[in-house]
C-alpha cells in the first residue's frame, strides 16, 4: 500500500535514506536543514537497518567521513547549507577525484559569507561550475517539491555508483523547510557485504584478499602525462553523463511564446506566475531544469524557434542565467530576474518582470 | 670458500622482508624513520596474520605514497583528515582493522579538530603520528611541533615563541581523553628502540581488535633532508634536543 504523509522537506531526506539503504549519513548542524539529522537520530537507525548516523565535529570531519566510507563502497551522505558545503569542497573534490559515489545534499541560504538563513539560490555556481579545485563535475538535482527530495535521495545514490561520481541535491530553505503530502518509497535492504564485494570490490576498499591486487583509494598522481590521461577519462565520463542523464519538465510550452526557465523553488512561483500572465492573454511556459548539471542545453535550443523571449528566474544575482545564455547563442533576449539575501520574489513580481523586461523588451 | 647458494638455505634465514611490504622502492630519503616504521607495520600485520582485514589511512605528507609500500587496503586522506576518514571506516566496516598513519604538520596542525575529536569519541583505530618536527615533504617549513630556536625554511632564524607560539605536545592532550587506551611515545634510532615500537605497534593494533578505543603511538621521528644534517648527525640531534622535550614513553595504557 502506498504511504503518504505530511512532511518537511529536511525530514523526508532523513526518512528516504533509510528507506533507501542508505549506511551512512555524517553532518554537523546548519540551519536551514538540521531537521536531516534531528530526524535521523529521532529514528535511530542503526537499531532497524544498522545504518551509521554521525554528527561530526565540522563539516570537513563529515565530508572525509562521507570520503571513507565511499571509498568501502557503502552508500554514504552528508548534507549542510551554503557556509558548510562551502567547507565540504576540498573533500568534494577529493571525492571526485578519487570516483567516489556519494550524495550531498544543499539546503541553500543566502551568502555571501554567514549571510541570512532564509532560502536562496545563490550556490548554483559553486554546485555546477566546480566549486572546488580542479577539472571535476558533480551530478546536481535540483527538486522543487518535498515529493522530489524523497525521489531524489533514491535517484541521486544510483547516479552516483552508475557513474563513480559525487551528486548533489540542490535544495534550498524553502523546500527544506516546507510541508508537502509526500509518497514515501519502499523499504530497500543495505548491501551486505558480499554484495559490494561483487559489485565494487573492483575498487573499493573492503580488505585485501589473495585473489586480488590491494585497492587504492586516491587522488593522487605525480605523473603529470597519467594525470592528463585521467583527467580526459573524467571528461568522457561526463559527456556521457550530459548525454544519458539530463532531465527537466516542461509547463505549458505547447504554445509558449515566451518562456521561464527556473529551478526548484522559483519553478514553483513561476507556475503561479503563468497563471496569473496567462488571463491576461500572455502566452508564457515554464522549462524546468531538473538536472543542473547535465544541463537541458539541447532542449531550450530545440525551443527557440518559436520563442520569443526568455526569463530565468532564480534567487540569485544572476546565475543560472549564463547557462540560458550559452544554450541560446543570442538568439532571443534572454533576461534574469531574482530576489536576493533571503527575499522569495512574488508571482506578480515575476509577471512584471516578464512583461517589462523581455515583451516591453526594457 | 663455501658456495654463496650453500648458505642462502631456508634454515639459515635470520631476517626477511616482510609479506606485506611490496617490492616498490621506497620515495623515502636515507635515514628517514618512514620507512622503519612503514617495515614495523608490516610485520605486525604479517604476525596477526589480518592483512584482509586492515584498511590503512595514508596522509598528505611524505608518507602519502604509503599505499605503494604496504601490500593491503588504503585511503590516501586530504591533509589532517585521515582520523575522520578512519572513523567512517571502521564505524561502517566494524570487523576490520583500521588505522590512520600521519605525519606531525597533518595531525597536530591542520588536523587537530579530526585527531582530537576521534580520539575523544574514542574510535577503534590505531593512529601512528610521526614527529619529526618539520614538514617534510613540502621542504622543511616549520610544523607545530618544530623546537624553540630550531631553524626551518619558514624559520630561518629559528623558532621564536614570540611569533610562532609553543612546539605542541599534542600527545600529552591527546592522553587526557578519556576515550583514549592506549598512548606512548616511541623513537625508532636503534635496534632496541625499533623492538620497542614494534611491540608498541602491535599492542595498538591489538587493542584495535579487542575492540578497545583509540590507540596512539607517537613515534619521535628524524627528517635529515629538512634538518639539513646527515642520518647519523640526524639521530644523534634528535637524542640530545628532541627527547628532552618529546619524553618516550608509555603516557597512558589501560
Ligand atoms: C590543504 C593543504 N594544505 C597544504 C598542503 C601542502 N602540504 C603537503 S605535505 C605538507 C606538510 C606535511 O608535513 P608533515 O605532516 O609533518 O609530514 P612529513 O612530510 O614531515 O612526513 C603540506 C603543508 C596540502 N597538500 N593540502
Amino acid at each position: 500500500m502506498a504511504d503518504y504523509r505530511l512532511m518537511k522537506g529536511n525530514e523526508v531526506i532523513a526518512e528516504a535514506a533509510i528507506r533507501y539503504g542508505c549506511d551512512g549519513y555524517f553532518g554537523y548542524p546548519i540551519t536551514p536543514q538540521s531537521e536531516i539529522m534531528e530526524t535521523l537520530m529521532l529514528r535511530k537507525p542503526w537499531e532497524e537497518t544498522g545504518m551509521v548516523v554521525l554528527q561530526a565535529e565540522s563539516e570537513i570531519a563529515a565530508i572525509n567521513m562521507v570520503y571513507g566510507g565511499a571509498a568501502c563502497g557503502k552508500k554514504v551522505m552528508t548534507s549542510s547549507s551554503s557556509p558548510g558545503i562551502s567547507l565540504k569542497q576540498e573533500g568534494i573534490t577529493y571525492i571526485a577525484g578519487a570516483e567516489l559515489p556519494c550524495l550531498i545534499v544543499n539546503v541553500v541560504r543566502g551568502g555571501p559569507g554567514l549571510g541570512t538563513i532564509q532560502p536562496a539560490q545563490s550556490d548554483y555556481f559553486q554546485a555546477v561550475k566546480g566549486g572546488g579545485h580542479g577539472d571535476y563535475r558533480l551530478i546536481v538535482l535540483a527538486p522543487a517539491s518535498v515529493q522530489e527530495m524523497n525521489d531524489f535521495v533514491g535517484l541521486g545514490f544510483d547516479l552516483a555508483f552508475k557513474y563513480r561520481n559525487p551528486v548533489m541535491i540542490l535544495s534550498d530553505g524553502v523546500i527544506g523547510q516546507m510541508m508537502e503530502k509526500v509518497q514515501l518509497g519502499e523499504f530497500k535492504p543495505r548491501w551486505t557485504n558480499e554484495q559490494i564485494i561483487k559489485m565494487y570490490g573492483s575498487w573499493a576498499t573492503t580488505g585485501k584478499t589473495p585473489d586480488r591486487k590491494h585497492n587504492i583509494i586516491t587522488s593522487l598522481e605525480l605523473d603529470s602525462s597519467r594525470q592528463e590521461k585521467f583527467n580526459h577519462k573524467l571528461i568522457e565520463k561526463y559527456k556521457v553523463i550530459s548525454e544519458n542523464e539530463v532531465r527537466f519538465e516542461e509547463i505549458a510550452c505547447e504554445d509558449a511564446e515566451y518562456l521561464f526557465i527556473a529551478y526548484g523553488s522559483s519553478s514553483r512561483i513561476c507556475q503561479k506566475a503563468i497563471e496569473i500572465a496567462r488571463a491576461k492573454g500572455i502566452k508564457v511556459g515554464l522549462l524546468r531544469p531538473i538536472t543542473l548539471f547535465p544541463y537541458p542545453t539541447k532542449k531550450i535550443q530545440s525551443m527557440l524557434s518559436k520563442i520569443k523571449g526568455i526569463l530565468a528566474v532564480e534567487m540569485s544575482a544572476g546565475q543560472m542565467v549564463e547557462d540560458v545564455r550559452l544554450a541560446v547563442e543570442g538568439k532571443v533576449p534572454v533576461q534574469h530576474f531574482g530576489r536576493l539575501g533571503g527575499m522569495i520574489p512574488t508571482p506578480n513580481e515575476v509577471v512584471h518582470a516578464l512583461e517589462e523586461q523581455i515583451i516591453k523588451g526594457k | 670458500m663455501a658456495d654463496i647458494k650453500e648458505i642462502m638455505k631456508p634454515e639459515n634465514l635470520v631476517y626477511g622482508k616482510s609479506k606485506v611490504l611490496t617490492d616498490n622502492v621506497m620515495s623515502y630519503c636515507p635515514g628517514c624513520t618512514h620507512g622503519v616504521v612503514h617495515k614495523l607495520i608490516a610485520e605486525v600485520i604479517e604476525e596477526m596474520d589480518i592483512q584482509e582485514k586492515t584498511i590503512g589511512i595514508c596522509p598528505v605528507g611524505c608518507s602519502v605514497l604509503a599505499y605503494n609500500f604496504l601490500d593491503i587496503d588504503w585511503q590516501q586522506a586530504a591533509h589532517g583528515r585521515a582520523p575522520a576518514v578512519a572513523t567512517a571506516v571502521s564505524r561502517l566496516k566494524p570487523e576490520k582493522i583500521v588505522f590512520a598513519y600521519q605525519g606531525d604538520g597533518d595531525l597536530a596542525s591542520i588536523g587537530t579538530a579530526e585527531i582530537i575529536h576521534a580520539c575523544n569519541r574514542g574510535e577503534n583505530i590505531v593512529v601512528i603520528f610521526i614527529n619529526n618536527g618539520i614538514y617534510g615533504m613540502t621542504g622543511g617549513q616549520m610544523a607545530p611541533t618544530t623546537l624553540e630556536g630550531m631553524p626551518t625554511s619558514t624559520s630561518p632564524y629559528g623558532r621564536d615563541i614570540k611569533l610562532a607560539g609553543h612546539p605542541l605536545r599534542i600527545t600529552e592532550l591527546i592522553a587526557q581523553l578519556p576515550g583514549t587506551t592506549f598512548v606512548t611515545r616511541q623513537s625508532a634510532h636503534t635496534p632496541a628502540a625499533v623492538r620497542k615500537c614494534k611491540k608498541a605497534i602491535r599492542k595498538a593494533f591489538d587493542n584495535v581488535e579487542g575492540k578497545k578505543g583509540t590507540s596512539f603511538i607517537e613515534v619521535v621521528s628524524t627528517c635529515s633532508s629538512g634538518w639539513k644534517l646527515s642520518p647519523v648527525k640526524s639521530n644523534e640531534w634528535m637524542v640530545e634536543h628532541m627527547f628532552p622535550f618529546y619524553k618516550l614513553g608509555d603516557l597512558k595504557d589501560e
